[in-house]
């Protein structure tokens, strides 16, 4: 690395800054199983570094106190804790520089607990060799670090919700509640999405219909909610906290377009039921319905005259799986439908208990408490028959014109039955919404299934690296509807937690170009999905230039400059080459332990 | 690299990724599945972001191993993030085949952010092909 480089006027030489490096016992969780001495005698020797010591818990209030004590009375510029993972502490440590009036991203945080003395309790000298390097490196990084400053942002107490089905508008309800104002967006001319269409739904037999009307009735009394139908979002403009939002209400013929300003937006758009292909286990035969179709004949039948074009239905059979765990597409279990065709085949049996049911699947999902449904169902009668997914059922017509589904069934010893029914329910299940305008005008990361996706499933499951993006409900990924009404109000918090301050602070560690370096290949311009890079007039000729406010700090535009003109600010090639080299040490200090 | 060089385990440098492989590597530690203490981790968003020659530096610094535990088609960040990320391995293979550096010292895999085990296995069946590789080598 050079010197020069490194030596930038905004902060001191790496050898000239002070650095603070804290080893933390974690009570006993380290220093068992790494010499905590020996690692600050190693460090107290590293250039820069003008402070090494332990603590017993570095987390703990009076550790941070102490800290901050010596942050100001030894003048550091840096500051590197060894502890736990950064998941846990790292804004902990980053609030302790903030407090001490240091800047809070020369703060490096190395992993010694779940990475070193957690994985290596049998090998001391071993963890020790290894933490000595890990914080060496972390002192690397601290000491090339660079003085950054956050981007802070104002933000607009208002969220833009995109989809009118159950999540969305329990989100809207929610937002209101929770003081931002909500614009609620719908693509079709009504509100409740598959929810607002059916009768009784489980766990509870609570009618859909009934359960969307009673939030529309809350949402027409509330002036902090506004409700657009027959309207698309055509546009955007802005960033996180003043998002300018174009929206289209396609109204009689013609197209009328408005602004709405937003901090942030709920994508809550939905799915779409399985469709199957003509002839897959049937379909496209008169008397094979898929579930949903189902649920409306059913929702529309009264006591004791479940008919079908006419005919009166005395016998059905429903074949599991109809769309999911498929190989080579939908892999994924839809989750919600194992329970829903149980749940149907109760209604069934309230509408006419003599109606012979088939339940002809691969594994019954019924987890929770809906397995107490399974069980209501078998004991009301209803028979259940296992396939193999390597041999399915297959639907065929009778020369009785009825319908026959031939299973071969695991639970007799695989013995073909085959089953004369009225009517056969393809149990459907969920599948990616098809939204290709929506996702690239919002750049809402999609997963190679399709759902939209969050940026970690259990820890942030309702954000995206789209920052003020929240995702909700089943455009995510398949499930019931306590679960998308959950994610809508999770969204909500989020949302709240955004936006209720008034500004934000952007995390400044996003990719920057150095112009000097930049020779315009352009090869840079089309590799960043956020479309954060762009070409500008630079002193006189074209360089590439990225936006702080919408770089997503990926570094995937980094390797792609054939000029290394890119760097990812925290991780430039001065800090990456420096913490590998700091890496390598071959022996651990032979020092006395100080007690 | 030499035999002589391993007296214990290979030094192995694990690049991770802050939201999908580096907390399933915290998860190895926190469930003690052990592996060995020659292994380092240095993590970075996204492994679409690494360069090569981070990868080559590191074998050039001493590392007997460099092991990429990618995003794979969980990247939050980027959609093609897996086949980004194996582009730049074959660009650090190609700098190591010029100059005769073996193909074997450098690993990807994608790990998940509950993947624990695949990891401690990952680093405990890379160390042994490093160290039969450095036996191999000094055969030679």
């Amino acid at each position: 690395m050079s010197k020069d480089a490194a030596a930038k006027p905004d902060k001191p030489a790496p050898e000239d800054r002070r650095i603070g490096v804290f080893i933390c016992h974690c009570g006993g969780n380290i220093s068992d199983y790494v010499d905590v001495n020996a690692v600050r005698e190693a460090l107290a020797d590293e250039p820069g570094v003008v402070v090494s010591e332990t603590t017993v818990f570095a987390c703990s209030d009076g550790t941070q106190h102490d800290m901050i004590d010596a942050i100001r009375a030894e003048k550091l510029d840096g500051l590197v804790v060894a502890s736990c993972s950064p998941k846990l502490h790292q804004v902990t440590f980053r609030n302790v520089a903030s407090r001490a009036d240091l800047n809070p991203y020369t703060y490096t945080q190395v992993n010694v607990r779940e990475q070193a003395s957690w994985a290596h309790p049998h090998d001391k000298a071993g963890a020790t060799e290894k933490v000595i390097g890990l914080v060496r490196a972390g002192v690397a990084k601290s000491r090339l670090s660079d003085p950054l400053q956050a981007l802070r942002v104002q933000t607009l107490p208002r969220t833009l919700v995109i989809g009118g089905g159950i999540a969305g508008l329990r989100a809207a309800i929610g937002l209101a509640e929770i003081g931002i104002e909500a614009i609620l967006v719908e693509r079709s001319d009504h509100l409740g999405g598959w929810v607002g269409g059916f009768g009784a739904m489980f766990p509870n037999d609570d009618s859909g219909r009934d359960q969307v009307a009673s939030l529309v009735e809350q949402i027409t009394q509330r002036r902090d909610i506004t409700v657009y139908t027959n309207a698309e979002v055509t546009g955007k403009a802005g960033s996180f906290g003043n998002y300018e939002m174009e929206v289209t209400l396609h109204r009689e013929g013609s197209d009328k377009t408005l602004q709405v300003d937003v901090g942030a937006i709920i994508v809550a758009t939905g799915f779409d039921s399985y469709d199957p292909a003509s002839g897959e286990y049937g379909y496209g035969m008169d008397g094979v319905v898929t579930l949903p179709q189902f649920k409306e004949l059913v929702d529309s039948s009264a006591a004791g005259e479940l008919s079908y074009q006419g005919r009166p239905v005395r016998s059905l059979a429903y074949i599991y799986c109809v769309g999911s765990r498929q190989r080579g597409g939908n892999e994924h279990c839809s989750k919600y439908c194992c329970t829903s065709a149980i749940h149907t085949s109760l209604l069934v049996n309230n509408l006419d208990p003599a109606i012979r049911q088939f339940h002809v699947y691969r594994d019954v999902r019924a987890y929770g408490k809906y397995e107490l449904l399974y069980n209501e169902s078998r004991e009301g009668g209803s028979t259940y028959l296992k396939f193999d997914a390597d041999t399915p059922p297959e639907v065929a017509k009778l020369d009785s014109g009825a319908l026959g589904v031939t299973v071969t069934d695991l639970l007799t010893q695989s013995q073909e039955v085959t089953l004369p029914v009225d009517l056969v329910v393809l149990v459907t299940g969920m599948v990616p919404r098809e939204n290709t305008s929506l996702v690239e005008l919002l750049k809402v990361p999609v997963g190679t299934d399709g759902f939209f996706n969050e940026i970690h499933p259990k820890l942030r499951p309702v954000e995206t690296v789209v920052d003020g993006l929240l995702i909700a409900g089943c455009c995510q990924s398949p499930r019931t509807v306590g679960e998308s009404v959950s994610a809508g109000l999770a969204a909500v918090a989020q949302s709240a937690a955004l936006l209720k301050k008034g500004y934000a602070d952007l995390d400044p560690l996003v990719a920057r170009i150095d112009p000097d370096k930049c020779i315009s290949s352009g090869e840079c311009l089309t590799v960043c999905p956020y479309g954060s890079i762009t070409s500008i007039e630079w002193d006189g000729r074209m360089a590439a230039s990225i936006d702080p406010a919408t770089c997503k700090g990926c570094g995937g535009c980094v390797p792609v400059c054939g000029s290394d003109a890119i760097e990812l600010l925290g991780y430039t090639d001065e800090q990456m080459l420096a913490a590998i080299e700091e890496m390598v040490i071959t022996e651990v200090p032979d020092k006395e332990p100080v007690a | 690299m030499s035999a002589a060089a391993f007296e214990g385990s290979p030094r192995i440098l694990v690049f991770s990724t802050i939201n999908i492989s580096d907390p399933g590597i915290d998860l190895a530690g926190s469930r003690h599945l052990e592996y060995p203490a020659t292994v380092q981790t240095l993590a970075v968003p996204c492994s679409s972001g690494l360069k090569p020659s981070w990868l080559i530096h590191a074998l050039d610094s001493g590392f007997d191993g460099v092991f990429v535990a990618s995003d794979g088609e969980e990247c939050s960040f980027l959609p093609d993030c897996a086949e980004r990320t194996a582009q730049i391995i074959t660009q650090a293979q190609e700098i190591m085949s010029e100059r005769g550096i073996p193909a074997q010292r450098l690993k990807m895999a994608a790990l998940c952010s509950v993947c624990a085990e695949p990891f401690a296995n990952y680093m405990r069946e890379f160390s042994a092909t490093l160290k039969k590789l450095a036996t191999e080598l000094s055969v030679v």
